[in-house]
Parts: C-alpha cells; sequence; structure tokens
C-alpha cells in the first residue's frame, strides 16, 4: 500500500472489523452521513447501513449508558466521543459500568466495547477540544487505554481493542491524524499490553505515546546529530503496562526521559518514573526526567506551542540526563 | 379508561389510575379476568407481596443485628414491585436501582446471592443476572435506565420480542442520565418501560424540591405516553405495566409509568426518616398499606380466606427464614477473588503480582495471628 494518514488506517480497522463481527456496531454524534469531524468513520454508514453504524441525540452520558445495555445484548459496540473534552459528562457511565460491570457480575457479564476519543492539544484547536484526559481512565481499574502513534500500529491497536474482552478507552491523537506512513495494514498485529522501541540507542531511553512519540524520535534524530543515540520507547498501551519492556529499556541504558502533553503533575509519566525506580533502580545514572504540559489549563491555540513539548525541550532533557 | 392510543388512564390523568378502591372494599374498576389474571394468579400476588413484606422486614432486621451493612428497605412499595414485575415476561430484562428486592423476589432471585451486596461481600451480589433477566443492584441514581434503553435497543435490532424495563426512583428523574434515557429511548424507537416508583423520598429531600411538573408528564416532552397509577393498587400497576410492555412489545413505543406510592421505611438502614418525613403524612400513607388492601379485595371477592392467608404468612415465614440462615451462614468471598474478574483473560503481569503480593501478606499475617 502506499502511503497511509492515521485517519485512513482507523477507518480501515473500523471497516474491517465490521466486516469480520457482525455484532460490532458503532455509533456517535455526527459519525453517520459526515463520517465524523475527522472522517475517521468516513463511508461506513453507507457500507454497513443504518442499523449497524448510526448518529445519536448529542449527549456524551447517553451514548456510554446504552453502549452499556447493548453490550449487555450480545452487541459489541464501538463508540466515538467527537473530542477529549466533551468526553466527560461519559465519565460516570464509564467509571462506575463500564469499567465495573465484569466484575460486579463475577465475569459473567463482561463489558465488550471500545470507546475512541480523538484527543491532545498541538493542532490549533479552540478550548475544550486539545484535553489529555488520559490518566483518568488509567487510573480507573478495569479499563484498558490504548494509544497509538502512528498509522499502521493505529490499525492493528484498534482492530486488537475491538476485538479485546475488555472495554478499551482508545486515545486517538489528533495532531496525528493526517501523519503518513506507508505500509502494508498489518494483517495480525500485536496483542494489546506490548510496548514497541521505535528507535534504538544506548545514550537514554524516551518513553512517550501519542503524538509525544514523533516528537520523541525528532529529538532522538538531533541528538544523534551531537553523538547521543537514544531509544525511543512507545508504550501503545497505558493499562496494562508494559512494566517488563520498560525495566529491560532502562537497565540497558541506564537513563530515562519520559515525555506526555498532559499537565506535569500526577501525569502519566509519574507513574512511569515510579516504575523505573522499582523496576532498574540500580541502574539509574541519573534521575529520571519529565517533559510535559504544565499545570495550567490548555492555552489558546496562539501559545499552545509554548506549551505541548517540543522536540528542542525533549532533547534539552536528556542532554540533561546524559551530563548528570 | 383509555387515554390516547390506548393508554389506560384516569378520566383525570393527574388523578392516578386505580382498579382496587383506596381501602379495597367494594367491587373492582376492572374485572382482574379482563386483565387475563385468573383466580391463581391473583392469590400468587398476594403471596409474592407476603413474601416480599416478610423478607424486606427480615433484611432490615438482620441489618440491626450487624449481619448486613446496609440495608434500604421498601415497606410500603411491595404492590409497585410485584405487580409491575409480575407483568413482564419471563424474558423481559428488568434493570433495577438499589431498591428492587420485591421484584427480585418476583424474578427467583436467590436472595441470599442478592444480599450479598448488601453484607458486604460481593458489589452487585452473587446471583447471575442474564439467568434472572435481573440486572446488577445500580447505585448511582437514575444511571441504570440507559443500560435499559441501551439493552432493548439491541433486543430491536436483533427483532427479538423482549423488552427491557427500568426501575428508578422520583429523584433519580432530576438526574441528566433519565433525559438522555428518555429521549434516546423515543428516537431509537426502543422497546423500554420506565417505571417510577415515586415513594416522595430521595434520602430527605421531599418531591417538591426534585420537580414542580408531574413526573408522568414528562413523558409528553419526550414524545411517548406517560400514566400515573396508583402504586399501592396492585392489581392497578399490573395493568398499566402489562399495557406499557406490549406497547414496547408491538409498537415499539416506550412509556413512562409514576407509581404514585410511600416510603414508608427510611432510605438505608443508615438514615433516620423521623428527622424529615412529617409523621402525619407517614400516618395517613401507613393507612394505605398495599397488603391489607389487597388482602381485603381478596377475602371480598372470596378468593382467600383465613386459612390462605395463614398459609401466605407461614410460607414468607418459612422464606425469611432460609434467606436469613442464607445470609448468617455466608462469609466472606476468597480475597483471590479481588483480581480474578478485574479483566478477562490473564491478569497482566503487573497486576498479577499486586495480587501475589496481597496474597503473601495476607497469608503471613494469618500466620502471625
Amino acid at each position: 500500500m502506499a502511503d497511509v494518514t492515521m485517519v485512513q488506517a482507523l477507518n480501515r480497522a473500523l471497516r474491517d472489523s465490521l466486516a469480520d463481527d457482525d455484532r460490532m456496531l458503532l455509533f456517535g454524534e455526527d459519525i453517520g452521513k459526515l463520517g465524523g469531524v475527522f472522517r475517521v468513520t468516513d463511508g461506513l454508514q453507507d457500507e454497513f447501513g443504518e442499523e449497524r453504524v448510526f448518529d445519536t441525540p448529542l449527549a456524551e452520558a447517553g451514548i456510554a449508558g446504552v453502549a452499556v445495555g447493548l453490550s449487555i445484548a450480545g452487541w459489541r459496540p464501538v463508540v466515538e466521543m467527537q473530542f477529549d473534552g466533551f468526553s466527560y459528562p461519559a465519565l460516570d457511565q464509564v467509571i462506575s459500568h463500564v469499567a465495573k460491570y465484569r466484575n460486579r457480575s463475577r465475569g459473567r457479564q463482561p463489558m465488550r466495547m471500545v470507546v475512541r476519543v480523538p484527543f491532545a492539544g498541538g493542532y490549533g484547536g479552540a478550548e475544550h477540544h486539545n484535553d489529555s484526559p488520559e490518566t483518568y481512565y488509567a487510573h480507573t481499574a478495569g479499563l484498558k487505554v490504548v494509544i497509538p502513534s502512528a498509522p499502521l500500529d493505529a490499525y492493528s491497536l484498534l482492530r486488537a481493542s475491538i476485538a479485546d474482552d475488555d472495554p478499551v478507552v482508545f486515545l486517538e491523537p489528533k495532531s496525528r491524524y493526517w501523519a503518513k506512513e506507508s505500509g502494508e495494514l498489518p494483517s495480525d498485529g500485536e496483542p494489546i499490553g506490548r510496548a514497541r522501541a521505535v528507535r534504538d540507542g544506548d545514550a537514554c531511553t524516551i518513553v512517550a505515546y501519542g503524538a509525544m512519540v514523533a516528537r520523541s524520535l525528532a529529538a532522538a534524530k538531533r541528538l544523534a546529530g551531537e553523538g547521543l543515540e537514544c531509544r525511543v520507547l512507545d508504550l501503545r498501551s497505558l493499562v496494562p503496562l508494559d512494566v517488563e519492556a520498560l525495566g529491560r529499556a532502562v537497565r540497558e541504558t541506564g537513563r530515562a526521559v519520559v515525555v506526555h502533553e498532559a499537565p506535569l503533575t500526577l501525569g502519566f509519566g509519574a507513574e512511569v518514573a515510579a516504575r523505573i525506580m522499582e523496576e532498574a533502580f540500580d541502574h539509574l545514572e541519573a534521575p529520571v526526567a519529565r517533559v510535559a504540559g504544565y499545570d495550567i489549563p490548555y492555552p489558546p491555540a496562539t501559545l499552545e506551542q509554548h506549551y505541548v513539548p517540543t522536540a528542542e525541550r525533549i532533547a534539552r532533557a536528556v542532554r540533561r540526563t546524559v551530563e548528570y | 379508561m383509555s387515554g390516547p392510543r390506548g393508554v389506560t388512564r384516569s378520566a383525570d390523568p393527574d388523578e392516578p389510575y386505580r382498579v382496587l378502591s383506596v381501602d379495597g372494599a367494594g367491587p373492582p374498576s376492572v374485572e382482574p379476568s379482563e386483565l387475563g389474571l385468573k383466580d391463581e394468579d391473583l392469590r400468587e400476588l398476594y403471596r409474592q407481596m407476603v413474601r416480599v413484606r416478610r423478607a424486606d422486614l427480615e433484611a432490615t432486621a438482620l441489618q440491626r443485628q450487624g449481619e448486613l451493612a446496609v440495608y434500604p428497605p421498601l415497606i410500603g412499595q411491595e404492590a409497585a414491585q410485584v405487580g409491575s414485575a409480575f407483568a413482564l415476561e419471563r424474558e423481559d430484562y428488568i434493570f433495577p436501582s438499589y431498591r428492587e428486592l420485591g421484584a427480585a423476589v418476583v424474578r427467583g432471585v436467590d436472595l441470599v446471592e442478592y444480599l450479598h451486596f448488601y453484607r458486604a461481600t460481593w458489589h452487585g451480589g452473587t446471583y447471575d443476572p442474564n439467568e434472572h433477566r435481573f440486572g446488577m443492584v445500580s447505585v448511582p441514581v437514575g444511571s441504570q435506565a440507559l443500560h435499559a434503553v441501551g439493552y432493548a435497543m439491541g433486543m430491536r435490532k436483533d427483532g427479538r420480542p423482549e423488552i427491557a424495563v427500568a426501575y428508578f426512583g422520583d429523584g433519580a428523574t432530576s438526574e441528566g442520565d433519565l433525559h438522555e434515557a428518555w429521549n434516546f429511548a423515543a428516537v431509537f424507537g426502543a422497546p423500554v418501560v420506565f417505571f417510577c416508583q415515586n415513594n416522595q423520598w430521595a434520602i430527605s429531600v421531599p418531591l417538591a424540591r426534585q420537580t414542580v411538573a408531574p413526573i408522568w408528564r414528562k413523558a409528553d416532552a419526550y414524545g411517548f405516553p406517560g400514566v400515573r397509577v396508583d402504586g399501592n393498587d396492585v392489581l392497578a400497576v399490573y395493568q398499566v405495566t402489562k399495557e406499557a410492555a406490549e406497547r414496547a412489545r408491538t409498537e415499539h413505543v416506550p412509556t413512562l409509568i409514576e407509581a404514585l406510592t410511600y416510603r414508608l421505611g427510611p432510605h438505608s438502614t443508615a438514615d433516620d426518616a423521623g428527622r424529615y418525613q412529617p409523621k402525619e403524612q407517614a400516618e395517613e400513607w401507613r393507612g394505605r398499606d398495599p397488603l391489607p388492601r389487597y388482602e381485603r379485595f381478596l377475602r371480598e371477592a372470596g378468593l382467600v380466606d383465613d386459612e390462605l392467608v395463614a398459609a401466605a404468612e407461614a410460607d414468607a415465614k418459612e422464606f425469611g427464614r432460609r434467606m436469613r440462615d442464607g445470609v448468617i451462614a455466608s462469609d466472606p468471598r476468597p480475597l483471590p477473588e479481588l483480581f480474578e474478574w478485574v479483566f478477562g483473560g490473564e491478569l497482566p503481569p503487573a497486576l498479577a503480582r499486586q495480587r501475589d503480593g496481597l496474597l503473601r501478606e495476607a497469608g503471613s499475617s494469618e500466620g502471625e495471628g
């Protein structure tokens, strides 16, 4: 296949899953005729009909709540929250029921569903269109949290998430929606829960997910010019977290920088840093550094370039860590 | 009486629809046979109500004795719960709140398994929701109404005849989830019945602080019928629920039923209703107890006599005793179960380590003990 964008890869993943599993449903706001505000569901209603691909009233708690009922009825809902900042009305359903129904029913009633959320900023969005809510979900037992960073991997991760028997919150980095990658869409991807090294190196491990993977790669490229070869680890899923891969990478490089766009305090980087200390403390040559958004509301678009970690900020953190 | 689209209502629709007179004396407004109820069904309704009353009192007593952590009594609402659940087909799916022990009895849910929730031994109880078509106890107020709508949408997509019924109270009608549930149900033509037990109190807050408009009238704004029924009249509740269920099943039209009743007990055993319920109001409603009312009707109709009443009470006593013994005999669940169903399949390795650590710790502290 020629170049494919993440939007196209996600669209193919939804289409192939709809074709493979006639119990799968796709619904949300503007996902039918319009094909979603980002066109991720483009053409799917035409192909699979309005019974399986449909628009709902504008009500996020309703979308998540009826997905619970449809799941009990034996369907497999894949729902879209239009934007990160609009997903909060659904939190009660997601936290109180989607995450807990399997446990509450002693395994008798799993919640087979995917909640897709276009997330994070870096693309010039208005207020409420740039949030990084991943830790809310990752902190809720019973949910899996999957975040792709590139088109081909997005395809296999979304397909694996739809096939999974647990509820998956699937966060799609909007600023990478139009990034292109060339290659074949993987026919069978890895199961959820494995990180992957997207660049090898021994000077330092840069841990990232979503849109920050590309920026970490750009930083690594910059640092390579200075003679520092960095490993870049794409977490791919925050839950389950690939603790083993994290420990191994840091044992081999002795240094780690973790990057995310969400605010620093209590961001996922805190968890990563703690895990690294538990797994590889004796191998650490320097404290784990965090590069993150600030503890402020996401800024307006004209200032967001100062908020979202840049390749240069990441590179600076790596240099400090190496020089420590 | 019939209203629009064959909806049975009182002539003044704000007046609750009744079949029995307010004290059960005199003839019913509709012959039970017209409702499809045989004599044996009428006796069975009575037996179930007596069982529910007994089990509910027994559960309250168990809490007072320290055998349950907490319990939300339903005393006063037996007719509403038994009459509505009795009107459903066996495969129809009930989505209860946390005060639906009465509906659970009709569904044959084992009350020991049900009360695991209130014994704090397992969230949701240990019964199989799908076997009994009785969903897990749902505590976030009103949240289960959306599950009922989703389930009903799923049944319709499959072309199946089953419907869903959401149980909730007057307080829940203030929650956004109910608005979304009513609206989704109407937009998608979901075969669902919304059964609101308006027991006048949401813990300490009276109905007047929840809504100005009568609850049943809200249905009109969503585009489906609403009915106000006397929730202490088991036959009227049966009739309007049966009709609503058939309307859902055959026409895919939801119905909102407002069953007017009263919470004769506290919100839960942790609550003191004496602090806020006006005494006269509670007394007045105690005089409208659904059990003596129905019993009077049955006696006048020659359907029960002293012997049958005594037999129903003996049956309920035995039912309550088995429940009581079962509850007292049930231990906390084995510790590893806390991790068993958080995820399907293999536990993620990091979580397996947490489990193993806890089990080691618990094992060694047992050793110390």
